[in-house]
């Protein structure tokens, strides 16, 4: 038995897109969703969603990998290996800066990326919007609101009618 | 609600009171994705003869590998006193290259650049293989490649551990760390157009593959948001990165005691140098591709016009950087540091050195006239010069230095054997194998950031205002 999942509406171009976000965000809407084939300008503010918290992940990860790069540094020259290299003292610090910077970086690079993905939930590799044929383009030139019906506003009729007073070009509920 | 379809003249008559725009033909979104995904979906049939001779220079690489790892490296030229022959020249020379990708990715991103999107793409996946490339030479110089891993900080019963005080430890960080850090920038990137691939596809294979590297990606603008601010974070993290990964390589040379190698004035100069050859490379691979894959809408003649300008700058910081290094050699009173300057200029390798400073210095300078920054098979010969030059300066750098040190009883000549020019011939097989398979499978423009350059991307666009008042 299919169930149905969510409503998706279809937008002409990025201003109306930018639009109606307005009007879902306003009207009360928690879970639902902009789709477009490319991040438009100033949209979290029309979709009312806080600050991303990428930038802790890279925070993190980056002083862990630089600390982490340092203090392997200075244990494997004065600890593990203590070995006098052209008179220079056990913990001459000064030379351990660019492999301590560039551990800073990868692991800063690594926790960024993978800070995105589980903010997103990506990967994910099955969603109920893929069951729509309409949806994609909107990885080319289509621009989507979708609701789902999990949302404490949802009513099948009800929301579809509010997504088509928007001005959405077309509106479907999304089965599967 | 119509836009003015912009066309190249648009673009060269140079109107100083409109910007030129960065896609041309009067592109909406879908022709935009229509433009590059054809070159995915309808195969050349000049990308299979590029394949083809791509292979066919690789399978050079090949042997000439199995050679150097079963007779040693002894099959090189490198005898006393140059140890560091070519492969470290065409190690440098290839790391060199492989910086204008992230330096268009990420230093030309956080200054706004918008020409950048038409090009990124392929300048990213240029700078990973030249990375590749670079890193071969010095896997195969090492010798007994399979003890590689005594670089790595491993727990070892021979209770022996790498030096970190050594510069050529630092540069197998850089490296692999700059190859790893461009690899994720460019998968980011490349992540939203697999999408794209993914729902165009017309067979069950496509749907898969592109699928698997799309991660799941539906153009939810509440990732978008997130993707933005990871994207902005590499950026940020990979301008350092980029400027210090040939700063580390230039430290090899600079922390010697070696005449000619021991200046505080190489990190800086082998930056410039690096972003010189890079947007080189860079050319050399996109005016014959942007022509075969008819792609002249969304890499235009303003892209390369931009592209040239920068090299006129870093060849022109090349070549302050050739001059400060003979006037701090004649101003130092280094007798060993002036006899290596004169002995480059004037010595038994003047020949090198001259072709140096004519391809870096002299030639670029003709793009101080527009009508060379704008006619792609003047700008192509001109990249070609760039890369030769860049070549023979790193060439001209460890061979002139190593050959007439302290001692005139230790001074030699060097000479390459055949193993070493079917080595470096041979990388660039590898180099354009990457590419040929990178252009057949992966967009080669990002579809997605051409698109946000577009003024129709922009919610508050004047276009859009007009339309609803004319209800």
């Amino acid at each position: 038995m299919s169930k149905v999942h969510g409503a998706l509406a279809e937008f002409a171009n990025p201003a109306e897109l930018y639009h109606a976000c307005e009007k879902v965000r306003d009207a009360g809407y928690n879970d639902w969703d902009s789709h477009s084939p490319f991040p438009i300008h100033g949209i979290e503010k029309a979709m009312g969603f806080a600050w991303s918290r990428v930038p802790w992940f890279a925070l993190v990860f980056g002083l862990t990998g630089a600390a982490g790069g340092f203090a392997l540094q200075v244990w494997i020259s004065t600890v593990a290996s203590p070995l006098v290299i052209s008179g220079k003292p056990l913990l001459s610090w000064p030379a351990y800066v660019p492999v301590t910077f560039e551990l800073g970086i990868i692991c800063t690079a690594i926790g960024t990326l993978g800070g995105m993905c589980l903010l997103n939930r990506l990967p994910a590799f099955y969603h109920w919007l893929f069951h729509s044929k309409r949806f994609e383009s909107a990885t080319d030139d289509g621009f989507f609101i979708s609701i789902e019906s999990t949302d404490s506003k949802w009513d099948s009729a009800g929301t579809s009618a509010f997504l088509e007073s928007l001005g959405a070009s077309h509106v479907e509920l999304v089965e599967g | 609600m119509t836009t003015k379809v912009y066309t190249e003249a648009d673009q060269l008559r140079g109107d100083v009171h409109v910007r030129a725009p960065l896609v041309l033909g009067g592109l909406d979104f879908n022709g935009v994705t229509e433009k590059i995904a054809a070159v995915i979906e309808k195969p050349d049939k000049r990308w299979f003869a590029a394949l083809a001779f791509s292979l066919a220079l690789l399978s050079i690489y090949g042997v000439c590998i199995v050679i150097v790892v079963w007779e040693g490296i002894g099959v090189w030229g490198n005898r006393a006193p140059v140890y560091w022959g070519w492969p470290i020249v065409n190690f440098v020379f290839w790391i060199g290259i492989g910086h204008a990708g992230t330096l268009i990715s990420a230093i030309l991103f956080l200054f706004r650049q918008k020409w950048r999107t038409g090009i990124n793409r392929s300048a990213e996946a240029m700078t990973l293989f030249a990375v590749v490339c670079a890193l071969s030479f010095p896997t195969i110089h090492v010798g007994r490649i399979w003890l590689l891993y005594w670089f790595a900080p491993l727990p070892n019963q021979m209770d022996v551990w790498p030096n970190f005080r050594s510069p050529l430890l630092w540069d197998f960080f850089a490296v692999s760390v700059y190859g790893s850090v461009s690899a994720l920038f460019w998968f980011t990137g490349c992540v939203p157009d697999f999408a794209t691939m993914r729902d165009r596809a017309d067979t069950q294979l496509k749907r898969i593959a592109y699928g698997a590297v799309a991660l799941g990606w539906r153009g939810s603008n509440r990732h978008w948001h997130n993707y933005e601010v990871a994207y902005l974070i590499l950026a940020g993290i990979s301008t350092p990165l980029v400027l210090s990964v040939h700063s580390i390589v230039s430290f090899d040379f600079a922390t010697s005691q070696l005449p000619g190698w021991h200046t505080t004035i190489f990190p800086p100069y082998f930056v410039a140098g690096a972003i010189f050859s890079g947007f080189g490379m860079v050319m050399t691979l996109l005016i014959p591709s942007r022509k075969i894959f008819d792609l002249e809408e969304i890499i235009t003649i303003r892209h390369m016009e931009n592209m040239c300008k920068i090299i006129l700058l870093t060849g022109t910081m090349v070549g302050y950087a050739y001059g400060m290094e003979f006037f701090i050699a004649w101003y130092g009173q280094n007798p060993y540091e002036s006899f290596a300057f004169v002995n480059r200029a004037f010595g038994p390798y003047a020949w090198a050195y001259w072709i140096m400073i004519s391809c870096n210095v002299f030639i670029p300078q003709v793009f101080w006239i527009k009508k060379f920054r704008t006619t792609p098979w003047i700008m192509f010969i001109i990249s070609i010069f760039v890369n030769i030059g860049m070549w023979f300066e790193r060439f001209v750098i460890i061979v002139t230095s190593l050959t007439a040190d302290f001692l005139p009883s230790s001074w030699g000549y060097f000479s390459p054997t055949i193993i070493d020019v079917g080595c470096f011939v041979g990388s660039f097989g590898l180099f354009g194998t990457l590419y040929c398979l990178f252009v057949r499978f992966v967009p080669q423009v990002s579809i997605t950031e051409v698109k946000v350059v577009m003024e129709q991307a922009d919610p508050h666009w004047e276009g859009y205002h007009l339309a609803e008042e004319g209800h």
